[in-house]
C-alpha cells in the first residue's frame, strides 16, 4: 500500500510529512538506547514481511505486520516504520522521498492507536491476549487501508474509484494479518516475554516448551 | 537475493559522497512533485533518464524494476481516465474517457518516472551503510541514523533465518495454500525468527557495550566528500528548481 511519487498534490504531501515528523519526534523521544536493538529487529521484520508472499485464494498478498509493531513499540512504531520505508524506497523504489511522509503516516498512525486500545487487554489472561492481538493485527491493516485510500481520495474526486478498489482488495489481508498477529504474540508471550517492555500474560511454561520445539524442529 | 543490486559499479555516481546525493535527490524530487504541466514533466523525465545513463546500471535489472514500479501507475491508467470529469474523447458501454483524465494520468506517469529514475541514479548507487553515515553527516537525529544502520544489519539476519526455517518447512512437505494451517505455520515461523533475532541482538548489544560503544559507527570504506560532489549536487538541485520556476511562471507557454 505505498503511494507512488508524483501522484498526490503538494498540500497533502506537505501536511502528511509534517504530521509524520511530529510522530517520529515523539517516537524518538520515547526510544531509549537500550531498546534500539529490539526496535531495529521489528523494523527489519516489517521490511522483510513485505517480501513474504502468502497465498490468499488464487492470488498472493504480502504481510504488513504493522499491528504487531504497534503492540510492541507504541509511538516508537513511527521511527521504526519510517526507517523501514526509507530502506524500501532506496532499495526497491517503493514509494519515495516526497511520499515518505504520507506512507509513514498511513502505516504508523494505526498501530499507535491500536497500542492504546488493545495493550491493556494483553495483561488480562490468555484468551484476552489472543483476542487483543487478533483485533490489533486486523484493525491496524484495516485502518491503514482506510487512511491510504482516504489520502488517495483527498487527491481529487477522480481518485475515488482507485481508492475504493484499494480498500476492498485489502479485506482478506486484514483477516490473515489478525490471525498471524494473534499466533505471533501468543508465541512471544510464552517463549520470550522479555521482548515486550511491559507486563504481559505469560501462559504456563510447559506449553511454551512444547510450542517452541515444534516450531523449530 | 541481492538487495543492493545497483550499488556495485564504477560510474561517477557510485563514487560520489552519499550526503550530497541525498540532498540533490531530495530537492530534485520535491521540485518535480510540484510540477503541473506536461511539458516540464517531460523535461524532468529526460533529466532523470540522462542521470540513469551516467550511472551505467545493468539494463535488465533496471527495466524489471521500472516495470514493477509502474504497476501502480498502470492501475491508475485503468481508473483515472474514466473517472475524471471533462471533455469526452471516447466512450464505450457507459464508460467515458475524458481528455482531462488522460492528461492527469499522463502527468502523474511522467512525474513519477522522473522522480524514480533520478532516485535510482543517485541513491540506489550508494551502499546503505554509506547513506546511513551520510544521514549522520546531515544532522539527522543520532537515534534515527543508528536505527537505520541496525535495521539494515538485521534485515540480513532475519532474511537468512527466515530462509533457513522455510527451507526446513519445505523439506518436511509444507506446501502453502489458503488455509489456517498455512497461516499458523507462517506465524510460528515469524515468531521463531523474532525470538532468535532478539536473542542475538541482545548478545550483540551487550558485546558492543562491553567494548565501549558510544553511539557512533566508524565506516571502513568512507567515501571522501570532494568539491566536485557539492558542485554536481548543486547542478541537479538547480535543474529541479529551474524546472519548478519554469512551471510556476508558465515560461513554456511563452515559447
Amino acid at each position: 500500500m505505498h503511494i507512488a511519487e508524483g501522484v498526490l498534490p503538494p498540500v497533502i504531501l506537505a501536511s502528511c510529512a509534517i504530521l509524520s515528523a511530529g510522530g517520529v519526534c515523539i517516537g524518538l523521544k520515547k526510544l531509549d538506547y537500550d531498546r534500539i536493538m529490539t526496535t531495529a529487529i521489528l523494523s527489519a521484520s516489517f521490511f522483510v514481511a513485505s517480501l513474504i508472499h502468502i497465498p490468499i485464494g488464487p492470488v498472493s498478498g504480502h504481510l504488513i505486520l504493522n499491528g504487531l509493531l504497534g503492540l510492541m513499540l507504541g509511538w516508537v512504531a513511527f521511527p521504526a516504520i519510517l526507517v523501514a520505508l526509507t530502506l524500501q524506497a532506496i532499495l526497491f523504489q517503493f514509494g519515495g522521498i516526497t511520499s515518505l511522509g504520507v506512507n509513514t503516516l498511513n502505516m504508523a498512525l494505526p498501530p499507535v492507536l491500536c497500542f492504546y486500545i488493545f495493550r491493556p487487554m494483553l495483561s488480562k489472561g490468555t484468551f484476552s491476549l489472543r483476542m487483543a492481538a487478533f483485533l490489533c493485527g486486523m484493525s491496524a491493516v484495516a485502518f491503514s487501508a482506510l487512511l491510504t485510500s482516504g489520502t488517495l481520495a483527498l487527491g481529487g474526486d477522480s481518485f475515488l474509484n482507485s481508492a475504493k478498489i484499494l480498500l476492498i482488495s485489502s479485506v482478506p489481508v486484514m483477516v490473515i494479518e489478525g490471525l498471524i498477529t494473534a499466533v505471533v504474540v501468543g508465541f512471544l508471550a510464552k517463549v520470550s516475554p522479555q521482548i515486550f517492555d511491559f507486563k504481559i500474560t505469560a501462559p504456563d511454561p510447559v506449553m511454551a516448551a512444547q510450542t517452541s520445539s515444534s516450531a523449530t524442529e | 537475493m541481492s538487495l543492493e543490486s545497483f550499488a556495485e559499479g564504477t560510474s561517477p555516481f557510485h563514487t560520489m559522497d552519499a550526503a550530497s546525493k541525498v540532498v540533490a535527490a531530495t530537492l530534485f524530487s520535491i521540485c518535480t512533485a510540484l510540477l503541473t504541466s506536461i511539458s516540464t514533466a517531460c523535461v524532468a523525465l529526460v533529466i532523470g533518464i540522462t542521470l540513469l545513463c551516467i550511472a551505467q546500471l545493468p539494463i535488465k535489472t533496471l527495466c524489471r524494476r521500472l516495470l514493477f514500479i509502474n504497476a501502480f501507475i498502470a492501475f491508475l491508467w485503468l481508473t483515472l481516465p474514466v473517472s475524471t470529469a471533462g471533455t469526452p474523447v471516447y466512450s464505450l458501454g457507459g464508460f467515458t474517457v475524458t481528455q482531462e483524465g488522460i492528461d492527469l494520468t499522463l502527468l502523474i506517469t511522467l512525474k513519477s518516472n522522473a522522480i524514480i529514475t533520478t532516485f535510482i541514479a543517485l541513491l540506489a548507487t550508494s551502499n546503505v551503510t554509506d547513506i546511513g553515515s551520510g544521514f549522520a553527516k546531515l544532522h539527522v537525529p543520532q537515534k534515527l541514523s543508528l536505527l537505520f544502520l541496525f535495521t539494515w544489519r538485521y534485515i540480513h539476519v532475519i532474511l537468512e533465518e527466515y530462509k533457513r526455517l522455510s527451507t526446513a518447512a519445505t523439506l518436511r512437505g509444507f506446501i502453502p495454500t489458503t488455509n489456517s494451517h498455512t497461516y499458523k505455520t507462517y506465524a510460528n515461523l515469524i515468531a521463531m525468527v523474532l525470538v532468535k533475532s532478539h536473542d542475538r541482538a541482545e548478545r550483540v548489544s551487550n558485546a558492543m557495550k562491553l567494548r565501549g560503544f558510544d553511539g557512533t559507527f566508524h565506516s571502513l570504506h568512507r567515501t571522501q566528500a570532494q568539491a566536485t560532489d557539492a558542485v554536481v549536487a548543486a547542478i541537479i538541485a538547480f535543474l529541479g528548481t529551474a524546472l519548478f520556476a519554469a512551471d510556476y511562471f508558465q515560461l513554456t507557454e511563452l515559447l
